[in-house]
């Protein structure tokens, strides 16, 4: 599916995004008449800071000024690389981008991801992973370390880490993957209306609570970490 | 990696208080020893993972050694090894034995 | 009377001991109030990565973090330090989970600051789908954390810098303080080099990874409020001085940051190099910089230098 056809299977009643060099911008209007606040970063585009502040600052401009769920599309390349983007501090962009959604999240403007294509390491970090709800169309392909960069590293063949991979959701590339590790909350079908996926979702949205360490050991992906996390925060409570 | 295991009787308890220490670091050519005071005061047991496979021989001289040479009576060393020399082996075995026999927890 | 004495030594050995060099237990022990530190899940519970014997890589018994709780002159903090010679100093799932935790009992508490010292380079490769969602945990739990009135210190300083989701981590803390080796980035020299080419970014040019990346360029930009000279003693004071300059996290603060990101866009955003940003801050033989002594450079980022106070 393209861009295109994922806005208008989302939002039949129209919409106002904006693809300006990779960088999505603007709102749609959803059933009932509401609006939803759009964003997000298309085309396969890495994530560098002119790209960022502007996400940023489409959700600051519009806290206050209205209200409703905000949409995170999602088909990016990593984060950019590059000297000028870490000269200009980077981390703290990305960061930025990232506290603005949570921090909307939590008061009141429930974010939904959708990652419809590819995406890695901070680029993903600062857009889908910072969202309440991150759903999957089929067809997306994150990765979040690419296997050649990981072969290089560990000093593995690339048959041997194929090989490792279908034993652990751990490492590999891929939508499943990040599904079985509780990244990924739910996948979306590309058969039936995205509109009514969406409205669906919106009717039941989950408590602004980061549950994705106990989806992950639920869906066996990740079955240590919500126990540390938990007994970490036990003793921690304990100690004081 | 590989696994290896030495129990050996020992003279005298280690001295000291604390129930448990930990020195090094798991890195390439650094290992880091967690040693806890669970054993009767005439035992000593050494249990040993390590990325450099085939060196049991060199670790039995190493071990033999450093029980002669600390009686660490009473006390469980277990090492996680990023294929360390034997003196770096013996440096930090010796600084984890030093750890937990000074006073404190 | 044994115990004055004892704390003077202590002082002592936190003056003359290198941040950058010492382990990250050293760090605690040193950071810390004397004898107040308690871990929470020490190395003799064993929870190792589940993910690394699919590798046959070496394990370590408090995978690479050591969380608890300690003193900070007398007041309690919640304390993690990440190992950077162990896998990097990676964000792993076990080593994730333990700072998520610790966060969210922060939170719950709301009155207890939490001191990170970063030293990692991101991601931990051989597990990198847990540890990449751990880091968005973190960031999470960070944010939530701050929104319940938490103070979150970063101290940056150690051997394998401040890389990849640990930078995005640090973006997101109330503070940071650095010092000189400590490396605040996302994308690492080698990263960079290996994907766009050695004319992007020679990552062998030490000079250029530290004028890029280093410590000095980032209090001189406003990413870090506090540069700490290379010794733990100095970080110690440099955390007890940020929690008392420390305000409240809301939306102004998000606001505000926005602004000063957007601003240091506007300003630098066409500079090529380090050095272009420093004169155009203004300051006279730019060049110079890297090799300021400390005291020296304090004096000049504390006359020319941005903060973020109250914007981040």
């Amino acid at each position: 599916m393209t861009l295109d056809d994922i806005l208008a299977s989302l939002f039949p009643k129209g919409h106002e995004i904006r693809n300006d060099k990779g960088v999505l911008l603007g709102s749609a209007t959803l059933r009932r008449g509401d609006k939803m606040l759009v964003l997000g970063v298309a085309d396969r585009t890495a994530l560098g800071v002119d790209e960022a502040i502007r996400l940023s600052g489409h959700v600051l401009e519009s806290i206050g000024l209205a209200s409703g769920p905000i949409l995170v599309l999602v088909d990016s390349d990593s984060q950019r690389m590059s000297k000028r983007d870490e000269l200009l501090g980077l981390n703290e962009f990305l960061a930025h981008l990232a506290k603005v959604l949570i921090h909307a999240d939590i008061n009141g403007r429930p974010t939904i991801g959708l990652l419809y294509g590819h995406s890695a390491a901070g680029a993903l970090l600062a857009t889908g992973l910072a969202t309440r709800v991150l759903v999957g169309l089929p067809g997306a392909h994150p990765a979040v370390m690419d296997l050649p960069s990981m072969a290089k590293v560990t000093k593995l063949s690339m048959e041997a880490l194929e090989e490792k991979a279908k034993s652990t959701p751990v490492f590999a590339p891929g939508l499943s993957n990040l599904v079985q590790m509780g990244a990924v909350h739910t996948t979306w079908s590309n058969d039936s209306s995205l509109a009514d996926q969406l409205e669906a979702l919106l009717a039941d949205m989950p408590a602004a609570r980061d549950q994705r360490d106990a989806l992950g050991k639920a869906r066996g992906g990740r079955l240590k970490a919500a126990d540390i996390a938990e007994r970490v925060r036990d003793l921690a409570l304990q100690a004081r | 990696m590989e696994d290896l295991r030495f129990e050996h009787s020992v003279r005298t308890r280690a001295g000291g208080t604390r129930q448990s220490a930990i020195v090094g670091v798991v890195a390439s050519g650094n290992l880091e020893v967690l040693v806890e005071r669970v054993l009767p005061d005439a035992e000593c047991a050494i249990e040993i993972r390590t990325a450099a496979v085939g060196f049991g021989e060199v670790w039995t001289a190493v071990i033999g050694d450093f029980v002669d040479r600390y009686s660490p009576g009473g006390l469980r060393f277990s090492i996680n090894d990023g294929g360390a020399r034997p003196d770096t082996v013996s440096l930090r075995l010796a600084q984890a034995v030093r750890s937990i026999t000074e006073n404190g927890q | 009377m044994t115990a004055p004495f004892k704390d003077i030594t202590l002082t002592e050995r936190a003056c003359s001991t290198s941040f950058y060099e010492s382990s990250a237990r050293t760090r605690l022990e040193l950071l810390l109030d004397a004898g107040s530190f308690v871990e929470f899940i020490g190395p003799e519970q064993r929870e190792v990565s589940p993910h690394l014997k699919i590798f046959d890589l070496p394990e370590q018994f408090d995978d690479g973090i050591v969380v608890g709780h300690g003193r900070l002159d007398g007041s309690p903090v919640f304390v993690a330090a990440q190992e950077g010679r162990f896998m990097g100093g990676a964000f792993g799932e076990v080593h994730g989970a333990k700072l998520t935790g610790l966060l969210r009992a922060a939170r719950q508490i709301a009155s207890i600051p939490v001191l990170i010292l970063f030293d990692t380079g991101g991601v931990r490769l051989q597990e990198a789908n847990a540890g990449e969602l751990a880091i968005a945990e973190i960031m999470r739990a960070v944010m939530e954390a701050r929104s319940a009135g938490v103070k979150v210190v970063g101290l940056i300083g150690g051997r394998s810098g401040c890389y990849g989701g640990g930078g995005l981590t640090a973006g997101c803390c109330s503070a940071l303080a650095v010092s000189e080796p400590g490396r605040i980035a996302v994308s690492g020299p080698e990263v960079i080099e290996t994907n766009r080419g050695v004319e992007e970014f020679d990552s062998r040019d030490r000079a250029l990874v530290w004028r890029t990346m280093g410590g000095k360029h980032r209090r001189l930009l406003g990413a870090a409020d506090v540069f700490a000279d290379d010794n733990v003693q100095d970080f110690r004071e440099a955390a007890l001085e940020l929690l008392g300059l420390i305000g409240p996290f809301g939306l102004d603060s998000l606001k505000a940051e926005q602004e000063r990101l957007a601003d240091r866009l506007s300003r630098y955003g066409a500079c090529l190099d380090a050095v272009d940003i420093w004169a155009a801050e203004g300051i006279a033989h730019a060049e110079s910089v890297p090799e300021l002594p400390s005291d020296q450079f304090i004096t000049l980022a504390e006359r020319i230098g941005r903060t973020n106070r109250d914007a981040r």
